[in-house]
Parts: C-alpha cells; structure tokens; sequence
C-alpha cells in the first residue's frame, strides 16, 4: 500500500513541471517509433531504388532519399530502435556491473576495496569514448557488442556511485542489527543496502541513457559502431556526409533527432533527480 | 603538501600500471588467432611464423607483458601492421596536431564557460540566465561530429567563407588559420557549455552561503561581492571539471579531426581500427591516458593548492 502511495507521490512530483511533460512525451514518441517502426515507416528501410536515388524532400519521399534511393525517412525511424536498444542495454550493463563491483567494494573494504578503486580509476583515465573505440577494435562492433562495450566503458561511475552509498548506509544501526543476526554477506547487501540505495541509480541510469545513444551515434559515425545496410543515426550522418550538396537532409536530420532525443532523455532525468532529491525541488 | 603531491603521484603511477597491463592485454583479448585478426586469413605460412614470433606469442603472458613493458618505456611500442613503419614514427607527427587542437580549444573554452556562467548565475531566474542556460544545455548534447558538418555545409559549401577542410601549420601555408577556424570553434563549444553549466551551480551554491550575505550587508558594492568573494570560491569545484574537460577534448577531437579530414591522432586511431592495426591503436590508447593521467594529476595538486582541505583528508 505504502509503496503504491510513494509510486504516485514520486510521479506527481516528476509531472509537476510542464518542460518535463513535454520531454516525456518526446521520448515516449521516440518509443512508440521504435516498437511499431514496421506500421509508421512509409517504405522499407533497406529497399533500393536505383530510379530515386539522392532526391531532395517531396511528397512521396518527406524527407528524400539516400545515394541508394533508400527512404531517409523510414531509415530515420528503424534508427530509433537501434539508438534506444543499445542506449537501454548500455545502461543496464553499467549499472549491473558497476552497482555490484562499487557495493562490494564499499562493503568489504581493505584490499578488495583499494583494488576495485584503483582499477576503476585506471578505467576513468582514459575518456570513454576512446575505451570504446579500443574495446571495438577487438571485439568487432554490431548491437550486441556495442551495448556491452559502452556498458563496460562507463560503468565507473556507478562503482563510485555505489561505493559511496554502501559507505553511509553501512554504518546504520539496521544493518548492524542484521549483522548481528546472522544474516549472510550477501544477504545483507542485496536485501538491505541495495533496495535502499535504489534513488541514485534511477536518477545516474536516467541521465545517463542520453550520453549512451550519443556515444553511439559517434561510434557509427566514425564507422565503428552499426554499419550498413542496418539503418542508425550516426552511421546515416556518416554516409550523407558525402551528398550534402545534393541532399543536405539526408545527414543533417538524423543528427537532430540524435541532439532532440538525448536532450529530451537528459532532461527527463534532471526531472527524476529533482522528485527523488527533496533539497532540489523547485530549483532550476 | 610535499606528501599529498607524493601520494598522489604514486596512485597515478599504479593506475597507468593498471592501465598498461589492459592496453597491452587488448591483443591478447582478440577472440580467434591474433595473427589472423590482425592480417587476414590469406596470409603466407612466414609471414604468419614472423608476426607469431613478433608477437612473441610463443611465451608465456608475464613475460610477453614485461618485454612489452620495458620496449614500451624505451618508446617502441612495435610495428605498425598497415604502415609498416615504427608505431612511434607513426604517432609522432600527428601527436602535436591533436595536442594543439585541445589546448587550444581548452584555452578558449574556459574564461568564455566562466564569464557565462556568472552571467548565468549573477541573473538567476531573469531571462537573461534562461537563455545562457538553455543554450548550454542544448550545445551539451548536441553530437559533435553532426555539429562539425554543419558548420561547414553552411560556412565552407554554402558560403564558401572557408576551406571545408584539411589542416596545415600556420607557417607552412598561410591557409592554415582560416582551416583552423571551425574546428576550434567546433571543439570550444562543448567545452563551453560544460563549464558554463558547472559555473554556474557552484556560483549558485556559494551565493546562498551566509559569508556573501555577510560581505553584501556590509555595503561592499555587488560586483566586488561576486567577482571577488564568491567566484574565487566558486572556481574551486569548476577546477575538477577542467581535468576531465581536457581529456573530452582529446576525445572529441577524434571526431571534429574525421570531419574536417585533419590528420591527427583521432584519425589515426579509426583508421588503425578498422584495419586492425594493434600496435597503432595500443600506442594511441596509451597515449592519451598518459596525457589524461597527467592531467588529472596536475588538477588534483592544483586543486590541493587553492583548497588546502584537501591535503589533510
């Protein structure tokens, strides 16, 4: 019951503002394209037409189409699944990895600690998206992979994150109390300092879907992320880049839906922060 | 401070350990034979035997890794397999290039970040502050190498102002600042409203403290209140950010460098990953977290500096 009554007072929260109605309403379109992109694309994403190919926006084709006669508008909507996937996968990937690593760290302390520490510092050194291109160039790149590496490549900030939590809660007279009980280890932490620390991974998970999908687009721009014919933003930007005098939307729209949807991701989740952190309500 | 400045630079050296034995464990992590990853499946029975041996893959991980260590530390970090040059010739000319174009993106990124964010903060609420703040927010998520395109289908392909792209030195071909324009411009500009958001809450957050309070009840005019009490204060976490900002300029130079077809380090490393040139892109990876690493240690001694807490934690 009680949970019910916080589930509802967390999204009057969330909803109060209108900026963060309207970018949920954004996403969720974003979402609706992806799941039913077979109903909403107006053509087949990868079907050529050698007679069409490179054609600025018109009526059969809204937004043109690509140098191999491909609908840019269709290819633009089965973009949304592959950025949404692997920016959804990346992000359970990370917080899974790194949640467990940073609350074993913080709980068992002593070497364990210093070495999950040190090694995630080692990780941070290098910019993510640099760890991502060296982890692509050895495992090879496809939605799968792709996910895993940049789940992988960001995941130390929830070690962090979650070390720091684990280090607060710890010294709680509950956790104590259940020590004292008998209960195990990892009973402890995954029954009681987890489901306790469970408001900072929402708002760091929320936040951080929209760096993911960009760090996607970036990859399959520089050609190590999705390749052809599978249609993604970045890949698209990449292929148009060579045809912008003959048709300019054709690598410049995928780009804005890339910035619309990250910015609307982003702002979403300064909406989840702000409900979650009761010092931040009502501030900008 | 001696110890502080002493302890850190021992982390710092234990993670670039770490790091070393990561980046030299990416051949190893190859899934399939490494040879054939790395020059196709077609490649003759000596040349295969050259590389194996090259590779030292006939001995055992520790001594590879500590071979790999002491050529590395003597800056021979193998052959490059698509150039067929030393990898450390190879970097040598492009090093600089990607070197210049952050520092140089740096240097403008941040007084523009932090009079912005002043700005910003010093109006909050006003229109002026929604704009600035808008605007940040907007640039923060914008992908980069889409950016970069853009600003030269407009400015280079549309109104031809300047050269689409290629990079030269200034001395070498007096084209080569008109060429340096965009991607500067395009680099700086991330940087800028990173730090203009980051300014902006830290000088928010030291507005509210009762020493402001303190300093404007006592009739010190406005002006000397925030650039003097409250900035100086308000740098302090901006300082961190600034570490980190160089390294995300290194990286996003990897995509402004593949649109403006500026041959530095970023195009060096796409290309050494699709053609599957190991060696080039260890010595890439290892570059830029010795520079990454550099840095954050320059940042933690400066942040030490003008917050002396930090030593005694």
């Amino acid at each position: 019951m009680k949970d019910t009554k916080n589930i509802k007072k967390f999204f009057k929260t969330v909803f109060a503002r209108k900026v963060t109605i309207i970018n949920a309403i954004i996403v969720l379109l974003f979402i609706f394209l992806a799941l039913f992109a077979p109903f909403v694309a107006p053509y087949d994403p990868d079907k050529p037409d050698f007679a069409a190919f490179l054609q600025m926006p018109s009526t059969a084709h809204f937004l043109g189409t690509d140098n191999f006669g491909r609908d840019v508008l269709s290819r633009i909507i089965y973009g949304t699944r592959v950025s949404l996937i692997i920016g959804v996968l990346a992000v359970v990937v990370a917080c899974a990895i790194g949640t467990v690593l940073g609350m074993i760290a913080g709980y068992f302390g002593g070497w364990i600690d210093d070495l999950i520490t040190r090694l995630m510092e080692a990780v941070r050194a290098v910019p993510q998206i640099i760890l991502a291109m060296a982890l692509t160039a050895v495992f090879g790149s496809g939605i799968k992979n792709l996910a895993i590496i940049l789940g992988i490549s960001s995941m130390a900030g929830y070690v962090r994150m979650m070390r720091g939590q684990v280090l607060t809660i710890k010294q709680a007279d509950y956790i104590m109390a259940g020590k004292l009980q008998g209960n195990k280890d990892f009973r402890l932490m995954f029954r009681h300092i987890l489901p306790n620390s469970i408001s900072p991974i929402i708002v760091m998970m929320t936040q951080q879907v929209g760096s993911t999908i960009l760090a996607e687009a970036g990859l399959s721009f520089l050609g190590l992320g999705i390749s052809a014919p599978t249609a993604s933003w970045g890949s698209m930007v990449s292929e148009g880049r060579n045809y912008l005098m003959d048709n300019p939307v054709f690598a410049l729209i995928p780009g804005v839906c890339v910035a619309i949807l990250v910015i609307s991701l982003n702002m979403l989740g300064d909406g989840v922060r702000d409900a979650l952190d009761p010092r931040l309500r009502g501030e900008a | 401070m001696k110890g502080y400045i002493a302890k850190r630079t021992g982390q710092m050296l234990l993670v670039v350990f770490l790091l070393s034995i990561f980046i030299f464990l990416l051949v190893s992590m190859i899934p399939g034979d490494p040879v054939y990853a790395m020059l196709g499946e077609e490649v003759s029975q000596e040349e295969y035997d050259r590389v194996f041996h090259e590779l030292k893959l006939d001995q055992p991980v520790i001594v590879r890794y500590f071979s790999w260590l002491a050529d590395a530390l003597r800056g021979d970090l193998g052959e490059s397999t698509q150039f067929h040059m030393k990898t450390s010739e190879v970097l040598a000319s492009r090093i600089p290039i990607t070197l210049f174009f952050s520092i140089a993106a740096f240097i403008i990124s941040v007084p523009f970040g932090i009079l912005f964010g002043v700005i910003s903060a010093v109006n909050r609420g006003k229109p002026l502050d929604t704009v600035v703040t808008l605007i940040a927010n907007v640039t923060a998520c914008l992908p980069q190498f889409w950016f970069a395109l853009l600003i030269m289908f407009v400015f280079a392909m549309k109104l031809g102002w300047l050269p689409s792209y290629g990079f030269d030195w200034p001395w070498v071909n007096s084209m080569g600042w008109k060429q340096m324009i965009m991607p500067l411009f395009c680099l700086s500009l991330g940087g800028i409203a990173s730090t203009t958001r980051q300014t902006r809450s830290s000088m928010l957050e030291v507005i509210r403290q009762d020493y402001i309070r303190t300093a404007r009840s006592k009739g010190i005019a406005n002006n000397k209140v925030i650039y003097l009490h409250a900035l100086k204060n308000a740098l302090i976490p901006v300082i961190t950010i600034l570490g980190m900002r160089l390294g995300n300029l290194i990286a996003g130079s990897m995509f402004v460098e593949s649109v403006f077809n500026i041959p530095g380090m970023g195009s060096l490393m796409v290309k050494a990953i699709q053609s599957r040139d190991i060696p080039v892109v260890q010595a890439c990876v290892l570059a830029i977290a010795l520079v990454s690493c550099l840095v954050n240690l320059a940042t933690d001694i400066l942040y030490a500096v003008v917050d002396p807490r930090v030593r005694f934690e």
